[in-house]
């Protein structure tokens, strides 16, 4: 792409707009993953993702750190699972 | 040492404390393609080829849903759009290159690599400030395959019931944590995520991602003109 592009067809509204594509992608592929199950039905009692991952978004936020995040998700998962 | 050769490790050594958070993504990746059925061979491909954490991650997830093929190159397409904006930012920066040269330095320009090329390309004027990208996109590359081919032998003794795919949003959430402060951000994720959740039945060809995504980002361009018409 930085061969056919020249800087100018973007100009800072563009930039500023494509700035928002992780923010209203990557819910797309977390929503689903969390709250609905195999067969596409919701998921809503008695799912540990939900509780793991406000726990992750929790760490997320606090430590801005992104391996924290997955490590403190994946770890409530196996707790709720395994241990609860 | 020759100053091609202190630029490019300046750009190895720039870009390696952003290879931290890369190596969960690669493992995750090369356990989970595994895990859907993909070869070990298919799987090294993918991540020699495409080259990109979130587009593989994604492509994964809407072929283990059955999604068709046209769905998956236009999601990993859009998860990849921000690479246009990265190419345009440093196209300026490049000029003086050949074309092939351009080209094969564009298969190097990753997120990480941008971000701390870029802010290179800024402070320093030098005719070899390109050799900052390669060091950096070639850090990125070397870190990416590893963990892939790490991903791959783990995936063999990973068992099933661990549910390792829960690493997939998880993953993804963790991309998000610098936006969660953000007001505008947080709209734009829960209306993507409900769009997403909600169409997932009902959008024809597992097209969920595009739609909620095309959505969402009108709604943070509409919010954005709003915010800045009220200033």
């Amino acid at each position: 792409m930085i061969a056919l592009l020249k800087k100018e067809m973007f100009n800072d509204r563009i930039r500023e707009i494509l700035s928002f594509v992780p923010s209203a992608i990557f819910p797309a592929i977390i929503f689903p993953a969390i709250f609905l199950d195999n067969s596409g039905d919701f998921q809503l009692e008695n799912n540990p993702k939900i509780m793991a991952s406000i726990i992750a978004m929790l760490i997320g936020i606090v430590s801005k750190n992104i391996i924290a995040t997955i490590i403190s998700g994946l770890a409530s998962y196996w707790f709720l699972i395994f241990v609860v | 040492m020759n100053n091609k050769f202190r630029v490019f490790l300046k750009g190895i050594f720039d870009v390696s404390p952003l290879m931290i958070p890369v190596v969960p993504f690669g493992l995750i990746f090369g356990v989970l393609s595994i895990d859907i059925g993909f070869s070990p061979i298919e799987t090294m491909g993918m991540s020699l080829i495409v080259f990109g954490g979130a587009s593989q991650i994604i492509l994964l997830q809407l072929f283990s849903g059955g999604a068709s093929s046209l769905v998956i190159i236009s999601s990993v397409g859009a998860v990849n759009s921000r690479h246009l904006l990265y190419g345009a930012v440093v196209s300026e920066h490049l000029s003086d290159l050949k074309l092939i040269w351009k080209i094969v330095i564009s298969y190097f320009l990753v997120d990480q690599a941008f971000a701390r090329s870029n802010e290179y390309f800024k402070k320093n004027k030098d005719t070899n400030k390109y050799f900052h990208l390669f060091g950096g996109g070639i850090t990125c590359w070397v870190i990416w395959q590893t963990t892939t081919f790490l991903g791959i032998v783990l995936g063999a003794f990973i068992p099933e019931k661990l549910g390792l795919s829960f690493a997939v949003p998880l993953t993804f959430l963790a991309l998000l944590v610098n936006d969660f402060r953000k007001l505008i951000n947080v709209i734009v994720i829960i209306i993507s995520g409900l769009v997403a959740t909600f169409g997932f039945n009902y959008v024809p060809y597992k097209a969920y991602v595009i739609v909620a995504g095309v959505i969402a980002l009108f709604t943070a361009a509409i919010l954005t003109k709003l915010v800045k018409t009220n200033e």
